[in-house]
C-alpha cells in the first residue's frame, strides 16, 4: 500500500473514529485539505479565527468524551490557535491539534508563515510532535490520541511540514495498540489507600466532598452521584464541577471559592474532613490552602500525581482514575455518621436558594434572569458560559437541573462560550444549548455567528449587556486601585443589528417585569436566537 | 538544600528543550544540568542539581515524570552516590610560579593539560566541593578562563535507577 503523508493523516483520523474537524485553511495545510475534500465522512466546521477552532473542539470533546480535533495552517494560523490550546490545557480537555508547517528543509530560516509552534506550545500542551518523516505518522497519530485522552487528558500538537504531507510512503501499516515506556497513567487506586479513605470517611463527623472537573473527565458522573447518595456527605464543587449535581439536590451545597456560594464556603471552613475528588484546588476555589490544611485533614483523589501536594498538602493521597476509584470505594462499607451536619447545612442552603432578587426599574437584574432561565431549561441542557461578571453570575444564580455547565475555568479565556456552544451543537444537534456572554466576551467571538449560521444551528445566546468590562471594572474600583480605566466598551455595535446581519433573530429585554415573557419567547424560537438583556453597569457580582 | 536528580529520557531531538522549559515555567531553579547518552543509545541521562526545599524537589520529580519522553526520575541520596564534575582551568604562569602551581595540582589531583610560556591549563575531575577548592587555590595565580561541566552522578553499589 502506498500513501501520502496527508492520506495517512486522514486515514489515521478515521481509524480514531473522528467525525468532525474544526479548522481554517491555509497554504501549508493544502495537501491535507485536498484529501479532506474527498473524505465526506469527515465533517468540517470552518471557524473565523483559529483560536475558536480550539474552543469548538473543547465544547465538542466535553459533551462527547471524545478527542476534539482542530486543523490549521502554519505561522499565524498556528499562533492564533495557541490560546485555544492553552485554554484546553488548563481545563484538561482531550484535544489533538494538527498544524501545517513550512517545508522541512527550510525549517529555521524564518520563511513566510514559519513559526516554531511546538516550541511555543510546549508550556501548555501535554505533548507535541514535529514530524520529520511521513512513515512515522501512523504511530504518531495513534500515540497522540492515546496521550490526549488517557490519564489526565490534555491537548497534543502535531506539526506537519508541507513536504511531509506530500511525501509518499510505501508499505504503510497502522498500529492497533500503542505502548510508550515513559507514559503509564495510574488507573486503579492503591487498595491500602482505598481502605484508609473508607475508614476516614466513616469516622468523620463533618466531612465534605469537594468535586471538580476531573469527575466529568473520567466519565464518573453516575458513580459520583451514587457515592454521594450512599455516604450522605455534603458536596461542594469548584467551578469546573458545576452541574455534577442539580442545584437543588439535597446534598449540593453549591460552589466554593472567592466568588462562590456562602453555604459552600461555610461547609468547607467548618468541616473536619475534606475529600477532594478530581480537583487541583487552585486559588479561585481554595483561596488559602494553608488555612484549610491547618483546620482539617484531607483526602485527595486525582489521576495526576503532580496535583497531589502541589497547591494543598494532604493526609491521604489516592492516585488513579476517579471513576475506577469511586467504584472501588463503593464496594466498601461506607456507613457514615454525618447526618446532623448535613441537616444543619441543608437549612442554610435552603435560605440561600430561596433568596429574593431585587427589582430595578429600567434594567434587568442578571441573577434573577439566570435563575429564571435555568428553571426553564431542559434537564439535559448544555450551558456554555463566558468569562467576566457573566461567569460569576451564572455560577451563583443559574439554576441547573443537571445537564452540563461549560466554561473556561482554568485559563479564564474571554470569548470561549460562543465557539464552545458551536462545538456542543455540532456534536449533539438535538441537545438544548445555551450560551451566556457579556458584551465584552461576546465581541471577542461574535465572528463565529457565521459558524452558527452556516451550520443552521439552534443555539440560544444570552447577552448580558452593560457596556463595561464589569469584572475588571469591579477590581479597578477596589483598593489599591483608584478607579476604572480602559473598561468602558465605547463603540460597541447594535447587537440586534449584528445578529440580524447573520440572519439570526433577537429579543431585547430592558425591564425586570418583561424577563419571564422574553425568556419564554427566546427559548420557543425554532432556530438560533440572541437575547439581549440590558443590565445596569453598577450591578456587581456581590449583589 | 542542593539535591541531585537523575533523569533517564528518550534520546530524541527536543527532549532537553522540554525539560528546561518545564523548569522555567514552574519557576524551579537549576544549579547545573549535564546530559549525555547512556550505554543504550536510545536513552540519555540528565543529571540536574536543584537548590530548593524538599516539597519543591518532590514537585520537580512529579512534573518531570509527566513528560512523555521521561522514562525514570530519581533523587539521589548524597551519601550513597558518586558525583563528579570536570573542570578545565587556565591560569597565568611563568618560571617563578610554575612550581607552586604544580604543588597545588599534586595535592588536589589535577592534571596539566596544556602549558605555554605564560600560562598553564589544568583539568580536574572530582566532587563539586573539591573542584571549588582547587579553583580557590588557583585564584591567587590569576585565573584566565574556567569551564565546568556540571555534575554527573550514579548511585553506589550494584543497583540502578
Amino acid at each position: 500500500m502506498e500513501m501520502t503523508g496527508a492520506q495517512i493523516l486522514v486515514e489515521g483520523l478515521l481509524r480514531e473514529k473522528v467525525d468532525m474537524i474544526f479548522g481554517y485553511a491555509g497554504a501549508t495545510i493544502c495537501p491535507l485539505a485536498d484529501v479532506l475534500r474527498s473524505t465526506p465522512q469527515l465533517g468540517y466546521t470552518l471557524v473565523r479565527n483559529e483560536q475558536n477552532a480550539g474552543h469548538m473542539a473543547s465544547g465538542y470533546a466535553r459533551v462527547t468524551g471524545k478527542v476534539g480535533v482542530c486543523i490549521v495552517t502554519s505561522g499565524p494560523g498556528a499562533t492564533n490557535l495557541l490560546t485555544g490550546i492553552a485554554t484546553a490545557y488548563m481545563d484538561s480537555i482531550p484535544m489533538v491539534a494538527i498544524t501545517g508547517q513550512v517545508p522541512s528543509h527550510l525549517l529555521g530560516r524564518d520563511i513566510f508563515q514559519e513559526v516554531d509552534i511546538t516550541g511555543a506550545a510546549s508550556p501548555f500542551s501535554k505533548h507535541s510532535y514535529l514530524v520529520k518523516d511521513a512513515a512515522d505518522l501512523p504511530l504518531i497519530l495513534k500515540e497522540a490520541f492515546y496521550i490526549a485522552s488517557t490519564g489526565r487528558p490534555g491537548p497534543v500538537l502535531i506539526d506537519v511540514p508541507i513536504d511531509i504531507q506530500e511525501q509518499v510512503v510505501k508499505d504503510i501499516s497502522f498500529p492497533e495498540t500503542v505502548s510508550i515506556r515513559g507514559y503509564n497513567p495510574s488507573v486503579r487506586g492503591n487498595d491500602k489507600q482505598i481502605a484508609h479513605v473508607a475508614e476516614a470517611i466513616c469516622q468523620a463527623e463533618r466531612p465534605v466532598i469537594c468535586a471538580g472537573g476531573g469527575v466529568f473527565l473520567s466519565d464518573a458522573m453516575l458513580d459520583f452521584e451514587t457515592f454521594a447518595a450512599r455516604t450522605r456527605i455534603p458536596v461542594v464543587t469548584t467551578m469546573m464541577g458545576l452541574s455534577l449535581l442539580p442545584t437543588d439536590h439535597p446534598l449540593n451545597m453549591g460552589m466554593i471559592g472567592t466568588q462562590g456560594n456562602v453555604c459552600a464556603n461555610k461547609a468547607l471552613a467548618k468541616s473536619d474532613l475534606l475529600i477532594m475528588i478530581g480537583t487541583r484546588a487552585a486559588d479561585r476555589a481554595i483561596f488559602s490552602p494553608e488555612e484549610i490544611q491547618r483546620r482539617m485533614p484531607s483526602i485527595h483523589i486525582d489521576v495526576d500525581p503532580a496535583e497531589i501536594g502541589k497547591n494543598i498538602q494532604t493526609e491521604i493521597p489516592l492516585v488513579g482514575d476517579v471513576r475506577v476509584i469511586l467504584q472501588q470505594l463503593l464496594k466498601r462499607d461506607l456507613t457514615t455518621r454525618c447526618t446532623p451536619w448535613l441537616t444543619q447545612l441543608q437549612e442554610r442552603r435552603k435560605e440561600e436558594l430561596n433568596r429574593e432578587y431585587p427589582v430595578r426599574a429600567g434594567s434587568v437584574f442578571p441573577g434573577r434572569l439566570l435563575r429564571l432561565l435555568g428553571e426553564r431549561l431542559q434537564e439535559k441542557a448544555a450551558v456554555c458560559v463566558d468569562v467576566g461578571q457573566n461567569q460569576i453570575w451564572a455560577c451563583k444564580h443559574l439554576w441547573l437541573k443537571g445537564g452540563r455547565f461549560l466554561t473556561s475555568g482554568g485559563l479564564g479565556t474571554m470569548g470561549y462560550a460562543l465557539p464552545a456552544g458551536v462545538g456542543v451543537k455540532v456534536a449533539q444537534p438535538d441537545r438544548q444549548t445555551v450560551v451566556i456572554c457579556g458584551d465584552g466576551s461576546f465581541q471577542m467571538a461574535m465572528n463565529e455567528l457565521a459558524a452558527v449560521r452556516a451550520g443552521n444551528m439552534d443555539l440560544k445566546i444570552v447577552l448580558l449587556e452593560n457596556g463595561v468590562l464589569g469584572l475588571v471594572n469591579q477590581i479597578q474600583k477596589t483598593a489599591p486601585y483608584h478607579g476604572p480605566f480602559g473598561v468602558s466598551l465605547d463603540g460597541s455595535p447594535d447587537f440586534a443589528a449584528i445578529a440580524a446581519a447573520y440572519g439570526i433573530p433577537s429579543i431585547t429585554v430592558g425591564e425586570e417585569g418583561e424577563v419571564e415573557n422574553a425568556l419564554d419567547r427566546f427559548l420557543a424560537e425554532k432556530g438560533s436566537c440572541l437575547l439581549i438583556a440590558k443590565v445596569d453597569p453598577t450591578v456587581t457580582t456581590s449583589d | 538544600m542542593k539535591q541531585t536528580i537523575s533523569v533517564l529520557v528518550e534520546n530524541r531531538a527536543g527532549v532537553l528543550g522540554r525539560i528546561t522549559s518545564l523548569f522555567s515555567r514552574r519557576a524551579f531553579n537549576i544549579d547545573s544540568l549535564a546530559v549525555g547518552v547512556t550505554d543504550d543509545p536510545a536513552i540519555s541521562r540528565i543529571t540536574i542539581i536543584v537548590d530548593n526545599g524538599n516539597s519543591v524537589v518532590e514537585q520537580v520529580e512529579k512534573q518531570l515524570n509527566k513528560l512523555v519522553e521521561v522514562i525514570k526520575v530519581r533523587t539521589l541520596d548524597e551519601s550513597s552516590m558518586i558525583g563528579r564534575e570536570l573542570m578545565i582551568l587556565k591560569v597565568s604562569a611563568n618560571a617563578k610560579t610554575r612550581n607552586n602551581i604544580m604543588t597545588i595540582c599534586d595535592i588536589c589531583g589535577a592534571k596539566v593539560a596544556d602549558i605555554s610560556p605564560t600560562s598553564m591549563t589544568m583539568e580536574l575531575s572530582d566532587t563539586p566541593d573539591r573542584v571549588n577548592t582547587f579553583e580557590e587555590m588557583m585564584r591567587p595565580f590569576n585565573i584566565l578562563e574556567v569551564a565546568r561541566t556540571g555534575m554527573i552522578a550514579l548511585q553506589k553499589g550494584g543497583g540502578k535507577i
